[in-house]
């Protein structure tokens, strides 16, 4: 059982890299925020399966915190390209 | 419950599969971030729905419930936020798309 659980992981981890692939040959800058939001979440998904795999519970709050932090990166990085100041 | 578990976590990683495929072949910027942003985040919610069957009535399963939420709608206000930054920054469309409603709406 833990054997496809592993293969599983795995699996996950090569989709994440292949947002980097995006994130690297993107053509436009907004191409390269959306690999970095995609890549984000994808980290969530690796995180769950990592806590399963070793029972450890804390590997969730990582993936709860980099939730919100790749939501206020991207927030930001969104508020960039329309071409505003932060305030307004 | 471990057999339940699985079989939710193998249907988030054949979302997340779909995804990952559409971030690769689209045409479009646009295109790209809609198929991806949907697939993904009901990938990752299935994964930790699954996790949550795992664990049963344990502290890590209430955090995994406490995520789905979380993830659920921040994932979706970001591409939406993007989205709309991606169009004021000026990516035009790809050049099989043939309507563009949002440009009459900014006038």
């Amino acid at each position: 059982m833990i054997d496809y659980l592993s293969i599983l992981l795995y699996v996950q981890i090569g989709l994440a890299s292949v947002c980097l692939y995006r994130i690297i040959k993107g053509p436009t800058i907004p191409d390269r925020m959306v690999g970095i939001d995609i890549f984000g979440i994808l980290v969530v998904g690796i995180c769950a399966i990592i806590s399963v795999q070793t029972g450890k519970s804390f590997i969730l709050d990582i993936g709860i915190a980099w939730i919100i932090l790749s939501f206020i990166g991207t927030l930001t990085l969104a508020k960039y390209l329309t071409g505003k100041k932060l305030n307004q | 419950m471990k057999t339940v578990s699985l079989i939710f976590i193998t249907i988030g990683i054949l979302f997340n599969l779909l995804g990952c495929i559409g971030i690769i072949r689209l045409p479009d910027t646009y295109n790209r971030l809609q198929a991806a942003t949907k697939c993904v985040t009901l990938g990752c919610c299935s994964i930790l729905l699954g996790v949550c069957f795992h664990f049963g009535f344990s502290d890590a399963a209430l955090k995994a419930l406490v995520a789905i939420p979380i993830l659920f709608f921040s994932s979706t206000t970001a591409a939406h936020a993007l989205i709309r930054g991606t169009y004021h920054f000026g990516v035009k469309l790809g050049k099989k798309s043939v309507k563009d409603d949002y440009r009459e709406a900014v006038k």
